[in-house]
């Protein structure tokens, strides 16, 4: 008979129970609805031990990855140690190594995270304001090829933790971070399956983070990434990606502009729209979609209608608090 | 019935057509065709409008196990409280048919047998006065 721990709560799983029942028969309102291994609502995860494949199936691979598992058809044959998708993750102190505007309204920020914190590109972290306001922003850096950790802060319009971070932050300060989290990362495999990136504004951070990500994997389909802006002041690293563009062939990065004026060597439109116009037939592509909530939403169904699988399409829509 | 002879009922009687079609496999290959069938259906459409794609596509696939026999544990009870929004919509008849008949339609691109389809029609065609909410 095998373990499970959840909150500090440990018992015996009785043979023939899921974790689903063994929880639920304890209390913790983990929520279910088919108790098939359909309809992923009792999505959980081990964080200690491996929970069975026979868990995991239909799962995204990046979900897998981090051991999520799903409680209803969970029948494991080690202990586990398993928590819920929002249970809280403990908050590190980290200390600011650098502040650099990368165009008008994105700042990077790198921090020194005070103790080891093992991430993926593409995942986010939370950063806390000193009153406690928490907000999500992206990885931008690869762990490596960079000692620190890379976020890509946009100012918003009374953005009360971005303003925060554009105008009082310094250098040296420390601030507290949780995480990392999210699902939307290169996962090794499939080397020859081709990949494209749709970003708009800040949501190239993690694009940037998975596309190196993936060439350090020797990723060798092609890898295109369409980052999208209103006019040319708000695309940036375009130095970077065409130093990337040069290094490696199986890389291509086209900047595109949503506005009114479109020099020549920009393409004219939405960043979705243009993708979809270069690639009209994504059967066989991976996805990866960041930035504007109404972008990423639009794109996913657009992409999947195109033929894209839903288990290869990976988002991040950068929801915005509401009280800014 | 009890409800639970009725799931032992349900899993002898229908057990043989899940594994006819390929189980688990066979469902992983028809949910993105189906879905994206009744999402592109001009009849139907305007009910995914807004939806979260994620948790759309489990459902699909939820509903695909059911629809070919495989393991489930809906009732009725669940069927009316997830479409009851829905019908407040105007959900009907016409509606539902559209959605079996988009089902065939993923079967047939399968090329699963008429046979097979009939089944999967009829296990589908049993839930509607609980999806409609009568």
């Amino acid at each position: 008979m095998v373990n499970i721990t959840y909150a500090k709560d440990c018992f015996p799983l009785g043979e023939q129970l899921s974790v689903l029942d063994g929880l639920t028969g304890r209390g913790v309102p983990v929520p279910f609805s088919c108790r098939s291994g359909a309809c992923q609502t009792c999505l959980m995860r081990a964080t200690r031990g491996v929970p069975p494949e026979s868990a995991q199936i239909g799962l995204k691979d990046s979900l897998k990855l981090q051991n999520y598992f799903l409680a209803c058809v969970c029948h494991p044959t080690e202990d586990l140690e398993v928590a819920l998708p929002d249970d809280e993750q403990a908050a590190l102190p980290a200390t600011v190594k650098k502040l650099e505007l990368l165009n008008g309204d994105i700042m990077q920020v790198v921090l020194e995270s005070h103790a080891p914190i093992e991430y993926r590109p593409g995942q986010f972290i939370n950063l806390a304001r000193d009153t406690g306001l928490v907000r999500a922003y992206s990885i931008a850096s690869v762990p490596h090829e960079d000692d620190h950790i890379h976020l890509h802060v946009r100012r918003l319009p009374n953005g009360r933790v971005s303003g925060w971070i554009h105008e009082q932050l310094r250098v040296g300060q420390t601030v507290e971070i949780r995480g990392p989290a999210g699902d939307c990362f290169y996962v090794p495999g499939n080397p020859e399956q081709g990949l494209i990136l749709i970003g708009t504004g800040s949501g190239l951070a993690p694009l940037y983070g998975i596309i190196r990500d993936a060439l350090h994997h020797g990723h060798s389909g092609p890898i295109r990434l369409f980052h999208g802006s209103r006019d040319r002041s708000g695309l940036y690293l375009v130095g970077e990606l065409n130093d990337l563009v040069k290094q490696y062939s199986n890389f291509d990065y086209v900047p595109c502009l949503s506005g009114e004026d479109v020099p020549h060597q920009y393409a004219k439109g939405r960043a979705h729209e243009v993708a979809l116009r270069h690639v009209p037939n994504l059967k066989n592509w991976r996805m990866y979609l960041c930035g504007h909530p109404e972008m990423v939403k639009s794109a996913k169904k657009n992409a999947f209608l195109a033929g894209a699988s839903m288990k290869d399409i990976y988002a991040d829509a950068f929801n915005v608090s509401l009280s800014s | 019935m009890t409800e639970k002879s009725l799931a032992t009922w349900w899993e002898q009687t229908h057990d043989s057509l899940y594994a006819k079609l390929g189980g688990e496999a066979a469902v992983n290959a028809a949910v993105d065709i189906f879905y994206r069938k009744v999402l592109t259906d001009g009849r139907i459409s305007r009910f995914f409008e807004g939806v979260d794609m994620d948790k759309q596509a489990a459902k699909q696939k939820a509903f695909l196990t059911m629809a070919f026999g495989g393991p489930h544990n809906y009732t009725g009870l669940d069927m009316r409280r997830g479409h009851a929004q829905l019908v407040a919509q105007g959900l009907n008849d016409s509606h539902f048919d559209a959605v079996i008949e988009d089902l065939g339609a993923t079967l047939r691109e399968l090329k699963v047998p008429e046979n097979l389809i009939a089944q999967v029609a009829g296990i589908a065609e049993s839930t509607r006065n609980d999806v409609l909410g009568r």
